[in-house]
C-alpha cells in the first residue's frame, strides 16, 4: 500500500551585496545594528516624487555571480516593478527583474552532481518588521539594500545535497568578495520549494513535476537546513500516504519545535502585475564589457592547481579552499617563503600554528617548527656526498680558503634536503665531510 | 511704480538695476493674491506673508509659483489631494533647487487636478480654480492654478507639469505661453509622479523669452533621475529669424470649434507672410493616441499611487477622491494577469508607432502646427458627463506626449465669446529652439493679438 516517493526540491537564494551604497540611492548599505530609520532618504522611504537610480557596482557584481555560476549573461536586461502591499515595502512595489534577468541557464557542480541554475537577477530589499506586543514597528534601514536572487532548477533529491550546495555557493560568493553570505546575519537567505513525486508503477515522465509545491521560509542557519527539509519531506509523505495532496502553501520553520508551520496559502500565484520600470531605462551591454568582468580563481580550479602544481593532497586542498580568508593567507605564505606547501598545509589544517599572526611571523614560526624535525642522517650524508661530487671545483675553492663557497654548498644541500635539515647542521656535516674527503 | 503686466525678465532686470527689491516685488504680488485669489482659487498654499519665514529665500527671492506636485522643503505639498493634506516634504524637487539657486523663491503652491488627474482643475480636493476670463468656467488642467495665477498676474510666471496636455491646455484656456519640454530634458526628481514615462516639468509664462529663460535654468541631466538626457543642456537663441518648414495635418483639425479653425487659418497666413513654408503632412490620427495614453498613463498611475498607504506619511487610502479611484481601478485592470498583453503591451507597441511617425514627419518639416484644444474654456461641471473627460479633451496634446517630443502653446487672441484661443507647435526631440523661435516670431509680429493686456484690464 505504501508508495515510494522521490523528493523534488528547488532553491531560491537571496544574497545581500556588500556594496557601499544601496541599490537605488546613496544611503549606506551597511544597516546592521544601526538605530532604526537612521539610514534612509526620500528614495528608499518611497516619499512622493522620489526616483530610483541603479547602483553600477551592484549590477557588475550580479554579472560576476552569474558568470561564477556558468550562466549566460543577457546582453539586454531591464528592471520591472513587482506590485504587492505590505508595510515593509514603501513604494507598494519592489523594483526587481521579471522576464529579462541579468543571467540565465547556469549550473554548479557539487561533488559528482551538477545542479541547474535557472536565473540570477537583481532586486532591492524591503524594510524590516518588528513585532512588539500588540504593535508592529517598521525599520527602513534595510529598505533598498541590493539583493541578488539565485533560482535553481528543482534538481535536488535530498537535504544533504541542498546543504552541500549551499556551502559551496557560500564559498564561491566569499571568493567573489561581493557579500558576507552569512545566513545568521541574513546576508544569505534560502527558501526551498519542496514536493514529492510518487514513483513506482506510474509511467510518468521523470521530468514531470508534482502538481503542488510547498515553500519553506525562515531557515536561518546551515544547521537548520537539513532538519527543516527532512521534516517537511516526512510531513508531505504522510499526507500522500493518505491519498491526499499536500496543500500548496508557504510554511515557516520553527527552530524551537523543529517543525514547519503553515503561514499563508499559495494556492494561486500572486498577481504581481509586473511591468517594465519606467524610471530606469533598459540596459544593453557590449559583449566586451561582459567579458571584462573578471572572476578570481574559483574553488574547483584552485583545488586542481593546488594538487597539480603545489603537490598538495586533494583532501587537504578541499579543506583549505573552503575558507577564502584562509586561502589568501596560505597563498601569501607559500609565495613569501620557500617552505613546502604541503607542510604549510599540514601545520594549518592540524592547527599546529595559529593563522591570526602576521605572514612574516607565521613564516618564522613555521620555519623553526619544521626544522626541529629530526633530520634523517643517512639521507643528509647522501645529499652531502652528492653535492660534493657534483661541485668539486667549488669544494676546491673552499679548501683554498674561499668561505663563500661553503655557503653555496650549504645551499645546495638544503635544496637537496628540501628544507628538512637545518643550515647549521648541514654546515657542520659538510665541513666534516670535506675535511675527510 | 506700475509693474502690472511686466514680464519676468523685465522684473529681473529691474531688480538687478536696483529699481526694485525682491521684498517690494513679493509685497506687490502678495497684495494681488489677497485681492483676487478668493475669486479664482489659484493657490492651495498661498505665498507666505513677508517675514513669516515659511518660504525658502522668502522675500529675499524672486517670486515664482510652483504647481503643488513639486516637493518644496518645509512647505506643504499636497498634489491637491487630502491624502497629503498635512504632508511637509523634507526635500526639494531638483527643479525647485535649481530655481532657488538662481535667487528665486517659492511664491506659494498652486492648485491642480488631484494627482494631476484631469484637464480642468475640477478634481482638486481644494475646490476648482476658476478661469480669470470667466469665473464660471474652468481654468483648464491639470496645471490650472499655475496658469490662472500667471494670467491674472498674481505671479510673474509659474512652473507646471505635463503628462499629456497639463501645461499646454490650461495655457491655452488662460491665454499664456505654455512649454512642454522633451521628455528627459527636465528632471522629475521630486515631482509627484503621475505617468512616469510621460511627466515633463515646464514653465507657464506671459512671454516666450520668459519660457526660454526658465527652461535654461531648470533643464539638464540629473544624477537623481535616471531618465534625464545627457544632452539636456542647451542655449536657446530664439531671436534668430530662421525660416522653417511647418507641417499641417488635417487630422488635427477634425471637430474643432469654428472660431479656432478660423484663427488657425489666419495664423497659417501670418506664418506664410513671415516667410515660412506651409507643407501638408500625413500623421497617425490623434484619436488613436487617446487609448494609448489612457491605458499606459492609468497603468502607471495605479502603480505610482501604491505608496500612499498612510504608514510613513500622509493619510490613508480612504482619502482618495473619485477620479483617483477610477484611474487606479482601470490601471490595475490593464496590468493584471491575462490582460497585460491585450492592453498594456499592445498600447506600448502603438506608442512606438507614434514615435516613429513623428520621426519620419520631422525629416520633411521642422515643425507641426495644430490647435491646442478643440474647444475654448468650458463651463465648470461639464467634465462630470465624461468618464474619460481628461483624455478626450486632450486628444490634440496626446500624440506629442506619447512621443516625448517638445511642444508649446501660443495664445492667439480671443474667440467670439472673449475666451483665449491657443495654437501649438511641435518639434522633434530636443528641438525646443525651433518651437521657441517660431513662438517668439509670432509674439513679435502679433503681440498675441492683445490677449495679455485684455485680461489685465479686469485685474488692475
Amino acid at each position: 500500500m505504501t508508495q515510494s516517493y522521490s523528493p523534488v526540491i528547488g532553491l531560491e537564494i537571496h544574497v545581500e551585496l556588500s556594496t557601499k551604497s544601496k541599490m537605488f540611492c546613496q544611503c549606506s548599505a551597511e544597516y546592521f545594528g544601526k538605530e532604526p530609520n537612521s539610514n534612509t532618504c526620500p528614495v528608499c522611504l518611497g516619499l512622493p516624487g522620489a526616483l530610483p537610480v541603479p547602483n553600477r557596482v551592484a549590477l557588475d557584481w550580479c554579472i560576476k555571480i552569474g558568470k561564477a555560476l556558468n550562466c549566460t549573461i543577457n546582453v539586454s536586461t531591464k528592471f520591472d516593478r513587482k506590485h504587492y502591499s505590505y508595510p515593509d515595502l514603501p513604494k507598494g512595489y519592489q523594483i526587481s527583474q521579471y522576464d529579462e534577468p541579468v543571467a540565465i541557464n547556469g549550473s554548479l557542480k557539487v561533488g559528482e552532481k551538477t545542479f541547474g541554475i535557472t536565473r540570477v537577477h537583481m532586486e532591492e530589499d524591503t524594510g524590516k518588521l518588528l513585532h512588539v506586543g500588540e504593535d508592529s514597528l517598521v525599520d527602513f534601514n534595510r529598505s533598498g539594500v541590493p539583493l541578488v536572487e539565485i533560482v535553481t532548477e528543482p534538481d535536488f533529491t535530498n537535504s544533504d545535497e541542498v546543504k552541500e550546495f549551499l556551502q559551496e555557493l557560500h564559498t564561491i560568493i566569499r571568493y567573489l568578495e561581493v557579500s558576507d553570505a552569512d545566513m545568521e546575519k541574513g546576508s544569505m537567505r534560502m527558501e526551498p520549494n519542496i514536493s514529492l513525486r510518487v514513483v513506482g508503477d506510474q509511467k510518468s515522465d521523470v521530468r514531470e513535476l508534482p502538481n503542488y509545491k510547498v515553500e519553506v521560509k525562515n531557515i536561518n542557519s546551515f544547521n537548520f537546513v537539513k532538519k527543516a527539509i527532512d521534516y517537511e519531506l516526512t510531513r508531505q509523505a504522510e499526507i500522500l500516504d493518505q491519498s491526499k495532496t499536500p496543500e500548496q502553501e508557504t510554511r515557516g520553520y520553527d527552530e524551537k519545535t523543529m517543525k514547519t508551520v503553515s503561514q499563508r496559502s499559495k494556492e494561486e500565484a500572486h498577481d504581481y502585475r509586473y511591468f517594465p520600470e519606467p524610471d530606469i531605462p533598459p540596459f544593453v551591454f557590449e559583449q566586451k564589457f561582459i567579458d571584462s568582468i573578471a572572476l578570481p580563481e574559483l574553488p574547483t580550479a584552485k583545488i586542481d592547481r593546488y594538487v597539480k602544481e603545489l603537490k598538495i593532497k586533494e583532501i587537504d586542498a578541499r579543506i583549505l579552499t573552503k575558507d577564502f580568508e584562509l586561502v589568501k593567507y596560505f597563498e601569501k605564505v607559500v609565495e613569501l617563503s620557500d617552505l613546502e606547501p604541503q607542510k604549510i598545509a599540514n601545520l594549518v589544517i592540524n592547527s599546529k600554528l595559529a593563522t591570526n599572526v602576521s605572514i612574516e611571523e607565521f613564516i618564522s614560526q613555521a620555519t623553526k617548527l619544521l626544522s626541529t624535525k629530526k633530520t634523517d642522517m643517512p639521507t643528509l650524508m647522501l645529499a652531502i656526498k652528492k653535492v660534493i661530487a657534483e661541485n668539486s671545483d667549488v669544494v676546491t675553492n673552499y679548501k683554498a680558503g674561499k668561505l663563500s663557497s661553503l655557503m653555496f654548498l650549504v645551499g645546495q644541500v638544503m635544496r637537496e634536503m628540501k628544507g628538512q635539515a637545518e643550515a647549521n647542521l648541514i654546515k657542520d656535516k659538510l665541513v666534516e665531510a670535506i675535511s675527510n674527503s | 511704480m506700475n509693474l502690472i503686466g511686466k514680464s519676468l525678465l523685465e522684473l529681473k532686470g529691474m531688480v538687478e538695476k536696483k529699481q526694485i527689491s525682491h521684498a517690494e516685488l513679493w509685497k506687490f504680488f502678495s497684495d494681488r493674491v489677497e485681492k483676487y485669489d478668493k475669486a479664482l482659487n489659484c493657490f492651495v498654499t498661498p505665498p507666505s506673508k513677508e517675514g513669516t519665514g515659511l518660504a525658502q529665500n522668502g522675500a529675499e527671492g524672486f517670486p515664482i509659483a510652483f504647481k503643488d506636485n513639486f516637493n518644496t522643503k518645509g512647505i506643504r505639498t499636497t498634489a491637491s489631494s487630502k491624502v497629503l493634506d498635512t504632508y511637509i516634504p523634507p526635500y526639494n524637487a531638483t527643479v525647485v533647487e535649481k530655481l532657488l539657486g538662481m535667487q528665486f523663491a517659492v511664491f506659494g503652491k498652486t492648485n491642480m487636478d488631484a494627482w494631476a488627474h484631469g484637464s480642468s482643475t475640477e478634481t482638486s480636493d481644494y475646490g476648482p480654480t476658476n478661469n480669470p476670463w470667466d469665473v464660471s468656467r474652468a481654468a483648464g488642467g491639470s496645471s490650472g492654478g499655475s496658469a490662472a495665477a500667471t494670467a491674472a498676474y498674481l505671479v510673474p510666471a509659474a512652473i507646471g507639469s505635463e503628462t499629456a496636455g497639463s501645461i499646454r491646455q490650461p495655457a491655452a484656456w488662460c491665454g499664456l505661453v505654455g512649454l512642454k519640454p522633451t521628455y528627459g530634458r527636465v528632471s522629475r526628481y521630486g515631482v509627484i509622479a503621475m505617468g512616469s514615462s510621460w511627466d515633463c516639468p515646464g514653465p507657464i509664462t506671459r512671454t516666450v523669452e520668459d519660457a526660454a529663460y526658465l527652461l535654461e535654468i531648470i533643464q539638464g541631466e540629473d544624477p537623481y533621475d535616471a531618465t534625464t538626457l545627457p544632452a539636456g543642456n542647451s542655449k536657446y537663441e530664439i531671436r534668430k529669424t530662421k525660416k522653417m518648414r511647418i507641417g499641417v495635418c488635417k487630422d488635427y483639425l477634425e471637430n474643432i470649434d469654428p472660431d479656432i479653425q478660423k484663427r488657425f487659418d489666419e495664423t497659417v497666413e501670418i506664418l506664410k507672410k513671415l516667410g515660412h513654408e506651409i507643407i501638408p503632412v500625413t500623421l497617425i490620427s490623434p484619436k488613436y493616441s487617446i487609448s494609448v495614453y489612457t491605458i499606459l498613463q492609468r497603468s502607471e498611475v495605479s502603480s505610482n499611487l501604491n505608496r500612499y498607504d498612510g504608514v510613513r506619511y500622509g493619510k490613508d487610502r480612504t482619502f482618495f477622491g473619485e477620479e483617483a479611484k477610477r484611474r487606479i481601478m482601470l490601471g490595475t485592470y490593464s496590468l493584471s494577469h491575462g490582460y497585460y498583453d491585450a492592453f498594456y503591451k499592445k498600447a506600448e507597441k502603438v506608442r512606438q508607432l507614434i514615435i516613429q511617425d513623428f520621426e519620419s514627419a520631422f525629416q520633411t518639416v521642422d515643425l507641426i502646427i495644430a490647435p491646442t484644444t478643440p474647444l475654448t474654456a468650458i463651463k465648470k461641471g461639464e467634465f462630470e458627463k465624461y468618464p474619460f473627460f481628461g483624455e478626450v479633451m486632450d486628444v490634440l496634446n496626446e500624440p506629442a506626449a506619447a512621443a516625448g517630443i517638445p511642444a508649446i502653446n501660443v495664445p492667439m487672441g480671443l474667440d467670439s465669446q472673449n475666451l483665449p484661443i491657443g495654437l501649438q507647435f511641435m518639434a522633434g526631440r530636443l528641438q525646443e529652439e525651433k518651437i521657441l523661435s517660431i513662438a517668439y516670431q509670432l509674439e513679435q509680429e502679433t503681440n498675441f493679438m492683445g490677449v495679455r493686456e485684455a485680461l489685465l484690464k479686469r485685474y488692475e
